[in-house]
């Protein structure tokens, strides 16, 4: 227990938090943010109840709240490698990395005070919004269980990009680059998983339609693209026939979002892994010299 | 006390450091002279568990550096020849965050820290914001850093590059009085004389090998291999270079391009020898009008080392 608090609740962290929240930007940055999301319900109701006949119904409120939350996941998804990929190698151009490797501080409390400082913001904020559910709530249509579902499914997804931002700003020397690399592996899962995912598909179905006897292990391919994308997965938890057709044409039953959460915890401890082990440099050297002193 | 043994580190086919083998004893200054792109940078930063070596080791305290860097890291205390600052703290926090990164209870941090920023003559400094301070406050503030932890042995890398004479007085001052604290510190600079005034012990390293060490004197003598011997003739100075040419101790006769009459002679022989071949040259009458013996100090002999031979 010491231990793990020692890891988390360390000096990096703290001085992260100080150094961030001390400017009075971010502070408008919430504010902003709650005001469009307010602004956007608002909005939303507005419509509804003014050019519908049936009023502001409980599937109505249920389409504000996807929206809402597909908005939310937009942001994160935009925004958290911004906020990650600079964090070792932003340090490592400031030039205060090296002082940092040399105290006693753990790769392991460096790496994660970082990704957690880096998105406490991006979570601040998403707690912030949190109230402005409860217009939701006041209409129906959706259960305190799917937001705090959702919530989850953005908390995943936060922590996986951030977790790739600041692999990348691990390994690459410039923040540039790891900055590029970080929306890039974004891009691929929000977009490029979706394109795949109907190309390999189209092309395994069709091969089936083809000949007959095809191997069962190429079928699970599409998916392993599909749980990729945190949108479809919180999407399909709105809506669970999603894929479902494309899904039994492939002969999988295993739900999108159980796939997307064991992947994604895979892509973060992966990502973490490296990002703890590359920090500081490998001691490979072999002497054939005795210890002594 | 630090101990190393074969340190090689290459990047790709270039040898940066090639079996470095030196042992510092506790309480030792000791001074890592050498020219531009020698290798000083790159054995500390072994030595701070920075880079890993490509071949041998390094022991500081007895823990090896690649095997065990984490109880280095606890014993020394570094400062890089460049870093920076995180612009937003002010000169108690940086301080008070890198004890925390040494786990120091806050207690303890609380009454570190003044008797820190005394040490390093930065006291009124305490609340202005550290990017604010001048390079060679920074660099004080640096060395304070590097002490929070009460480390036995010091790694300095050019601390006193960029800081203007009267500064580099007070960082001589500083560095005594962490030496009367029976610190063991190792200092680079390029500058020989002023490590030689500071240091018990100096290192002359040189394309990434150590090619002498010892203290100060040792060291002139280690290096001082050969001596100029100037000589002015009234007349006859090819005869004089003919004779000079004969003694086998005479390693190049340079004729001086203004006065042509004086001769700088290479001359490795003992001082005995000398003599003889004194006596000699009166002896078949060269006509001697001056002699003399260029004095060399430190810098001299380290310019002449480190000349043109990459
Ligand atoms: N990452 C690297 N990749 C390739 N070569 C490197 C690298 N780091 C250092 N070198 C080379 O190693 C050599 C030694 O560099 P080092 O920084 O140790 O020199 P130095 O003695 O500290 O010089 P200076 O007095 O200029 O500080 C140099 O030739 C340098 O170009
Ligand atoms: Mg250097």
């Amino acid at each position: 227990m010491d231990r793990l608090q020692a890891l988390f609740i360390n000096p990096v962290l703290n001085k992260e938090i100080k150094l961030r929240f001390r400017s009075f930007k971010n502070f408008l940055g919430i504010f902003l943010f709650l005001a469009v999301c307010g602004a956007v319900c608002l909005a939303f109701i507005y419509i509804e109840t003014q050019f519908t006949h049936d009023g502001f119904t409980s599937s109505d409120s249920k389409n504000l709240f996807m929206l809402l939350s597909m908005g939310q996941l937009g942001l994160i998804v935009f925004i958290t490698p911004g906020l990650t990929a600079g964090t070792i190698s932003g340090e490592r151009e400031k030039q205060t990395l090296n002082i940092m490797l040399t105290t006693q501080q753990s790769s392991t409390s460096i790496i994660l005070s970082k990704l957690f400082s880096s998105v406490l913001f991006l979570i601040l904020m998403l707690i912030a919004s949190l109230p402005l559910y409860s217009i939701v709530f006041l209409y129906g249509g959706v259960s305190p269980q799917m937001v705090f579902v959702t919530f989850g499914y953005q908390l995943l997804t936060m922590l996986t990009i951030g977790s790739l931002g600041v692999m990348f700003s691990t390994i690459s020397r410039k923040t540039m680059v790891s900055t590029i690399t970080t929306y890039g592996m974004m891009l691929f899962l929000v977009v490029g998983t979706v394109i795949l995912f109907f190309i390999t598909v189209r092309l395994i179905i069709g091969f089936q339609q083809g000949s007959t006897g095809v191997s069962q292990s190429s079928n699970i391919f599409p998916y392993l693209i599909l749980i990729l994308n945190p949108a479809v997965a919180m999407f399909a938890s709105f809506d669970s026939n999603m894929f479902m057709y494309e899904f039994q044409q492939l002969g999988i039953d295993w739900p999108l979002w159980k796939g997307f959460t064991l992947g994604y915890i895979a892509i973060t401890m992966f990502s973490l892994l490296i990002a703890i082990n590359r920090l500081r440099p490998r001691m490979r050297a072999k002497t054939k010299i005795k210890k002594k002193g | 006390m630090i101990e190393i043994i074969n340190l090689t580190k290459r990047y790709g086919s270039f040898t940066a450091l090639e079996n470095l083998n030196l042992t510092i004893d506790k309480g030792t200054v000791f001074g890592f002279v050498g020219p531009n792109g020698a290798g000083k940078s790159t054995t500390f930063s072994i030595l701070a568990t920075l880079l890993a070596p490509t071949k041998g080791t390094a022991y500081v305290n007895g823990f090896d550096v690649t095997k065990n860097p984490k109880q280095v890291r606890k014993h020394i205390g570094y400062v890089p020849d460049f870093f920076g600052v995180y612009d937003q703290f002010k000169v108690h926090e940086y301080l008070d965050f890198y004890g925390a990164s040494y786990s120091i209870p806050t207690s303890e941090r609380k009454t570190i820290i003044p008797q820190l920023l005394e040490l390093v003559n930065l006291t009124e400094k305490t609340d202005a914001y550290v990017d604010l301070l001048s390079r060679g406050m920074k660099q004080r503030l640096c060395l304070a850093r590097a002490l929070i932890h009460d480390p036995e042995v010091l790694i300095l890398d050019e601390p006193a590059s960029g800081l203007d004479p009267r500064a580099r007085v007070e960082m001589r001052g500083i560095l005594r009085e962490l030496k009367n604290m029976d610190k063991t510190i190792i200092i680079s600079s390029h500058i020989l004389p002023e490590l030689s005034e500071i240091c018990d012990e100096l290192g002359v390293i040189e394309n990434g090998k150590l090619i002498a060490n010892g203290n100060v004197n040792q060291i002139e003598h280690q290096l001082q291999a050969q001596k100029i011997l100037m000589v002015t003739v009234k007349e006859n100075i090819e005869q004089a270079i003919a004779f000079f040419e004969d003694d086998s101790n005479v390693l190049e006769i340079d004729q001086d391009q203004q006065n042509q009459q004086l001769l700088k002679l290479s001359y490795q022989g003992s001082d005995d020898q000398q003599v003889e071949l004194l006596k000699k040259a009166i002896g078949v009458g060269i006509p001697i009008l001056t002699l003399g013996q260029k004095q060399t100090n430190l810098e001299d002999i380290f310019m002449e080392i480190t000349k043109g031979d990459e």
